[in-house]
């Protein structure tokens, strides 16, 4: 866990990763990876929620505010969304969130946007560990803002 | 008398509005003015110490400027846009204001210090400005003055910045940062600030904490930039902000790569 990191020794440390999921799709999707003992980097808590629409990107900066190395967002392909135009939105919204991120100094890998479907318990194993692993070269985030009691 | 002060007093004495918002001389410089009576017209003054968005008053959350009655509004390019922004998002009606859009050859910095236009005193914002000649009127005012003096211009300055590495960028802004209070006065002079509960405001959950920490500082004004660039309306709406953070409001506009 973060609390426990030494500084300049990733090797002891692991990454929070937290990910928003469509309850419809990519939470189904995580499921079906969890039924079917595939194996996953146990560092992700998935947060359900009734749409990709639904994330505010308040919580992805809430977040990494409160101690998350890495952000996943994922929902239904597009032209899947349960709630039919959902997921556009999201992607608009993430659009500018991810330019807007980079520029505030976030590292572009430090938050994954994905699709992935029900059936896709492969793809959610993939983005799982690849964004563990992602996030894991990457080291701690904002470790200054965590060692001075700035993160509750 | 000028142009201006002619038409305010035409659109007061046919009673076609019933208040315009424009600038004045105050005791401390220019401040906000608004004239409901047609001899007080000529108080109306226009020049490069302009540099609020009056577009502000046009929000119905301003209840006791909605009272004054069907408003014309004296704006420059960039605050033409404000309105244009407020318009699109049903804040309020075109047919219900009038407004008077001013040519403009950018404003100052820092109106109380200066009063001439130069490469130093002249306000970031007006770098590569496109709106000298506002594009929303529905009187059209003044001569068309030369390009403001720049000596950045907004894309090189985002261009710098992006030279940074992340973590640079990340230091850079947190100490660009650090120099807010929250005294919430960005979100008072924004035009397209309507919402009747702020999530700052909120406590259950308290999604931005109240007291200025870099991480809050942080949270409130991404929330800000992120609100600004869905709605559209480019860096400059509100003089309050911070230059360097109209930067980001302009950047999150531009179209992603």
């Amino acid at each position: 866990m973060s609390d426990e990191v030494e500084p300049g020794n990733h090797h002891a440390w692991s990454p929070n990763v937290v990910a928003f999921v469509c309850n419809w799709c990519t939470y189904t999707g995580a499921d079906l990876a969890g039924t079917s003992r595939l194996k996953m980097d146990p560092n992700v808590r998935v947060i359900k929620l009734p749409c990709s629409s639904r994330v505010n990107p308040l919580f992805i900066i809430k977040a990494f505010e409160r101690g998350a190395d890495g952000v996943i967002v994922s929902g239904c392909h597009t032209g899947d969304c349960h709630y039919s135009t959902g997921n556009y939105h999201a992607r608009r919204r993430f659009a500018i969130l991810h330019d807007l991120l980079q520029f505030m100094g976030v590292e572009e890998d430090r938050v994954t946007f994905a699709w992935v479907s029900a059936s896709e318990g492969n793809k959610w194993q993939q983005v799982v560990n690849e964004t563990t692993a992602r996030v894991q070269q990457l080291g701690p985030f904002a470790p200054s803002e965590k060692q001075n009691g700035g993160v509750q | 008398m000028s142009e201006l002060q002619e038409t305010a007093r035409k659109l007061l004495s046919e009673g076609t509005v019933s208040v315009v918002i424009g600038y004045e001389e105050g005791p401390r410089g220019v401040r906000p003015a608004f004239i409901t009576a047609p001899a007080q017209a000529d108080k109306l003054i226009f020049d490069t110490r302009c540099v609020q968005n009056l577009a502000t008053y046009l929000n119905p959350r301003r209840k006791q400027v909605a009272q004054l009655g069907r408003a014309a509004v004296v704006v420059k390019g960039c605050d033409a846009r404000a309105v244009a922004g407020m318009i699109r998002e049903k804040q309020i009606e075109r047919g219900n204001v009038v407004i008077l859009a001013m040519r403009c050859g950018g404003v100052l910095q820092n109106p109380e210090t200066n009063s001439e236009l130069t490469t130093q005193t002249v306000s970031v914002r007006c770098g590569g400005c496109t709106v000298r000649e506002p594009k929303l009127f529905d009187h059209l005012l003044g001569e068309l003055p030369p390009e403001p003096p720049v000596n950045t211009h907004r894309v090189e300055q985002i261009a710098a910045l992006m030279k940074m590495s992340s973590s640079e960028r990340w230091t850079f802004w947190t100490e660009q940062l650090s120099r807010c209070i929250r005294c919430h006065a960005c979100r008072e002079a924004c035009p397209m600030c309507f919402c009747v509960k702020c999530t700052a405001e909120k406590s259950q959950p308290q999604w931005i904490d109240s007291s200025s920490t870099p991480q809050a500082n942080r949270a409130w004004q991404t929330m800000r930039c992120i609100r600004r660039a869905v709605a559209w309306i480019a860096w400059n709406a509100s003089a309050h902000v911070p230059n360097i953070f109209r930067l980001v409001c302009w950047r999150a506009t531009l179209p992603t790569q």
